[in-house]
């Protein structure tokens, strides 16, 4: 009797567990296309930015900018790791976790210190439950980024970047504040619905893409400039960064959307597995209970036609 | 008539795409207006400004752009902005109230709306 009841309430808990989990593969499946969306849109921009600054490097030959010279000896490096704000999205948190300690490593075997920027409550936990020092973190707006959220992070960094050009080894410059030399991001690229790969990236000083090649339209046109070159990169580079920043935000949500449909669809998958499995021991429990009813009834009919037939 | 692709693209999203024939904006050294076959200029945009594109058709469009650049090739003029919005999407009531806004930066954006709504200030 016990163990039917006892069936019985799993399989009504599985399946509700399979509604939820369905339910948030359904909501996740339409975000999804709204991100896609997103990338979409964003495309023009960043190309038109990345036009305009080849267009830059091309006319204003000697181009002397913080966020393009190599730094001699790099110490102090920034990591900036993009995780999601929720969890429930399978591997995806752990993916870009594993990735960005392999960064961590690789820069410290190279005598560079890094230094932590976190996007996302997942990523904060991790960092905060292994007591592990982080320098800033953002949260609140894994799954819809706006460029405002991108623009913060990137002026932040921009800011200690261009506080680390004067630094003496671990001493600040005139400035009086410790800067970095050199920025990183990890994030996570959405490769399809299925395969969505961390990836790390650099994203200063930036690495200028001189190409030979001639521009279809045959020579460069040679553009003026309101104000001056210098002014216009100084304040084309940090937009650029943003770009860049906002591009791997979108990036970041996508996969994070398309993660969490895959382990929800996983989800709801086992749920209707257990529901049947639950069902078929149910059953036969029902069956075991009824065969022993009968056993009971037919042995006691015996038992008084013996007693009957004594007399 | 001569014309020039024009392209307006804010960072979420493409503003507006078409063909023009004058486009008017202010660069951070001045106003500048730009006719087919303009030599080639790559330009900051003013914080609150308006780009005011005549169209082909004969129309214009007007767009409050803000944190902007604007890429000028002979046949093409593309506008880049950190956040645009085009005249008749604007929020009159909601640029009037953040007129009054404690940040001189908001205020500046608020007012390069209302003028691109084609409200006075």
């Amino acid at each position: 009797m016990a163990q039917l009841r006892e069936l019985r309430s799993k399989i009504r808990s599985t399946k509700s567990i399979g509604k939820i989990t369905k339910a948030m593969e359904l909501i996740a499946t339409s975000r999804i296309t709204k991100a896609q969306a997103r990338v979409q849109a964003s495309r023009p921009y960043a190309s038109e930015i990345t036009n305009v600054l080849s267009a830059l490097a091309g006319a204003a030959a000697n181009l002397d900018h913080p966020l393009l010279v190599e730094r001699e000896q790099p110490r102090r490096v920034a990591v900036l790791v993009v995780t999601s704000d929720k969890g429930l999205c399978g591997g995806y948190n752990a993916n870009v976790l594993r990735a960005t300690e392999e960064l961590l490593s690789l820069l410290r075997e190279q005598g560079k210190q890094p230094l932590l920027y976190v996007i996302g409550g997942k990523g904060v936990n991790y960092y905060r439950f292994r007591e592990r020092e982080v320098t800033d973190s953002w949260t609140g707006f894994s799954q819809q980024p706006r460029y405002e959220n991108a623009a913060t992070v990137g002026e932040s960094l921009v800011k200690s970047f261009l506080a680390g050009a004067d630094d003496q080894g671990d001493q600040p410059g005139e400035d009086g504040m410790l800067g970095v030399d050199e920025l990183h991001i990890v994030y996570t690229e959405f490769r399809s619905m299925l395969t969505q790969t961390p990836v790390a990236k650099r994203m200063a000083p930036l690495e200028v893409e001189y190409t030979d090649e001639q521009p279809p339209s045959g020579l460069l046109p040679t553009y003026d400039f309101e104000p001056s070159a210098e002014k216009l990169l100084g304040a084309l580079l940090p937009k650029y960064i943003n770009t860049r920043i906002f591009a791997a935000l979108l990036e970041s949500a996508a996969s994070e959307l398309a993660a969490q449909r895959n382990a929800m669809k996983a989800a709801s998958d086992n749920a209707s597995e257990l529901v049947e499995t639950y069902t078929r021991l149910a059953n036969q429990a029902r069956q075991a209970q009824i065969t022993q009813e009968i056993s009971e009834i037919v042995g006691g009919v015996d038992a008084l036609a013996a007693v009957g037939s004594d007399d | 008539m001569a014309e020039m692709t024009v392209e307006l693209v804010a960072v979420e999203r493409r503003l507006w795409s078409g063909t023009g024939s004058f486009v008017v904006a202010q660069t951070t050294e001045g106003e500048i207006g730009i006719l087919p076959g303009h030599e080639p200029v790559l330009g900051q945009l003013v914080e609150g400004g308006i780009v005011k594109v005549t169209t082909t058709d004969g129309d214009t469009v007007t767009a409050a752009v803000h944190g902007g650049f604007l890429s000028v090739t002979h046949d093409s003029v593309s506008v880049l902005a950190e956040s645009a919005e085009l005249g008749e999407e604007i929020d009159v009531e909601a640029a009037k109230q953040a007129l009054t806004a404690e940040d001189e930066a908001e205020r500046t954006r608020a007012a390069g709306r209302l003028r691109a709504a084609g409200q006075s200030v």
